[in-house]
């Protein structure tokens, strides 16, 4: 049983990553086609690098992803400490209007904030897609899944902390200062690390809500599968799968370090 | 400052601190929500363009047979690779909980999976194209080759391949919290290891096996990026349909049709695990 449990453990792993090591694998392959490896070579790298549209694709992907992780930071963990501390009409409503970007596939995402843009654009004359309709979309699900991991941080924590600290003179926003915010420190971290995750991985509503000259790279990968397979996606991929799990080997060391 | 704030304080503070993200939701969840069922009810106009009359008939163009069977195809895809997942998932989920080092594996089974989603569809299009890595493997067998790619099985596949550790989390939060007693108990009172699995080890799993499946079976069944790659317009799921009325086609008010209907399935699933499960598992779930 043990023997069979770890063999099918095998299989699984296996199956995760044989994918991605073939792509590691053909990135460095001489030949254009096929996966028989016919030598050794960093042409595909070098293509890569002396186009320059892909350095403006990649520093799209970044703007994208530190604004709107920022911006979703900030408004997620207000609204988590709102819906936690106040009672206010309208609370259960909210609630449940949070859970919409969580459950709605994101092709349904994707096209309603298109049409609320050209909504926007017939009454009002703004905006245009680009960049910005896209940083305003990533947010709009980033916020519901910042407020929900902050908030289940804020309903573990001692509300005696607080009241201690309002007996010895805080006022509200000492309190959430200099008290809440360090407490629910490990939440709100949690949650703009996941945002941020979230962004970069995003293709749907970045597909429907970016314009002319708001290419990412995900959309740069998509449109060039689209045209077949190419050597050059094999190298941009490796990259980015280097990078991503290097710094996620990095949080992985650092968060056993302090366990 | 002491306990007992004015009105006016609490009004203050419920404003600063729900008032930006209330405000933003409402703006960009409520609103296009909304403006999603007001186009579900127009017609498209000569340019493309949303237009008067308004009416029931994209509802009734959805429920002709070309597009319910999108619907059909988009069940399958949804319930086929929520049951791999299942064969797949649910053993590892055991060894992992069971093994020394369950941490590291876990790291392990996340990091494929927080790796660009786009390149991890790419990087089985590249598996099953024609002079891909199968079709090469068959070959030093003499078989094939075979068109892998595009066809429903590659579809299924990849969806399994992206979705699986959703699967695998659930399960294995439950399995972490399982009550190895009731095992020896089983065996204890004479049960064989097939039927002490069924009654004593199964069922404190199926809140974990519950919840991995609807959030395989969601995503699976609303994604238009994997039809679209390894299908290539063999496979036409709901979101297909979604993208090529907002895109190509130009019907934006069919689309939202589309949309509603699919927002309905998913809405239903989510209705009858939290029937099954309970208000506290739907929060669970996230």
């Amino acid at each position: 049983m043990r023997r069979l449990l770890s063999f099918h453990a095998l299989l699984v792993y296996a199956f995760l990553y044989l994918p991605i090591l073939v792509i590691v694998a053909l990135s460095f392959n001489e030949s254009r086609r096929g996966v028989r490896f016919t030598g050794f070579t960093l042409d595909w790298y070098r293509a890569l690098f002396q186009d320059p549209r892909v350095l403006e694709y990649f520093l799209n992907t970044l703007t994208v992803a530190f604004v709107s992780t920022l911006v979703s930071t900030v408004l997620g963990t207000l609204l988590a400490l709102g819906l936690v501390r106040y009672r206010f009409p309208g609370k259960g409503f909210l609630r449940y209007l949070l859970y919409i970007p969580v459950v709605v596939p994101d092709v349904v995402m994707g096209v309603s904030l298109l049409l609320l843009f050209a909504f926007a654009r017939e009454a009002l004359g703004f905006p245009k897609l680009s960049l910005l309709t896209v940083i305003l979309g990533h947010i709009t699900f980033q916020v519901a899944f910042v407020t929900l991991v902050v908030r289940s941080r804020l309903l573990l924590l001692d509300p005696a902390l607080e009241e201690a600290a309002r007996d010895l003179g805080a006022r509200g926003f000492q309190t959430f200062w200099y008290v809440t915010l360090p407490l629910a420190w490990p939440g709100v971290a949690a949650g703009a690390l996941l945002a941020l995750t979230l962004s970069l991985d995003d293709f749907v509503v970045t597909f429907f809500t970016a314009g002319p000259g708001a290419t990412t790279l995900p959309l740069y990968i998509y449109s060039s599968v689209k045209l077949g397979v190419s050597p050059k996606v094999h190298a941009l991929s490796t990259l980015i799968v280097g990078l991503s799990a290097f710094f996620l080997a990095l949080g992985y060391a650092l968060s056993r370090r302090r366990v | 400052m002491n306990e007992a704030a004015t009105p006016f304080q609490r009004f203050f503070r419920v404003l600063v601190t729900v008032g930006p993200g209330g405000l933003w939701l409402l703006l960009f969840v409520l609103l296009p929500t909304l403006l999603v069922l007001v186009a579900s009810f127009l017609t498209r106009g000569p340019y493309g363009e949303l237009s008067g009359p308004l009416g029931l008939h994209n509802y009734a163009r959805v429920l002709e047979p070309l597009y319910l069977e999108a619907f059909a195809q988009s069940l399958l895809v949804g319930a086929l690779s929520t049951l791999l997942s299942a064969l797949l998932g649910y053993p590892l989920a055991f060894y992992i909980a069971r093994h020394p080092k369950r941490d590291l594996l876990l790291f392990l089974l996340l990091l494929p999976f927080l790796t660009n989603f786009l390149i991890r569809v790419y990087a089985w299009l590249v598996l099953l194209q024609r002079e891909g890595l199968l079709n090469a493997f068959l070959g030093a067998f003499g078989l094939g080759p075979y068109a892998f790619y595009p066809s429903f099985f590659a579809v299924l596949l990849t969806t399994v391949y992206t979705f699986l550790p959703f699967f695998v989390f659930p399960v294995y939060a439950s399995v972490e919290r399982l009550d190895w007693q009731l095992l020896e108990a089983a065996y204890d009172l004479g049960a064989r290891p097939v039927r002490a699995f069924l009654h004593a080890v199964l069922p404190q799993t199926y809140p974990g096996l519950f919840a991995g499946s609807v959030l395989v079976f969601i995503p699976a069944m609303g994604t238009f990026v994997v039809a679209d790659l390894l299908g290539a317009g063999r496979v036409v799921l709901i979101g297909n349909l979604i993208q090529q009325q907002f895109g190509v086609t130009r019907d934006w008010a069919f689309g939202a049709a589309l949309g509603v209907f699919l927002m309905g399935f998913v809405l239903l699933s989510l209705y009858l695990y939290a029937r099954i499960q309970g208000e506290r598992g739907l929060e669970e779930l996230v």
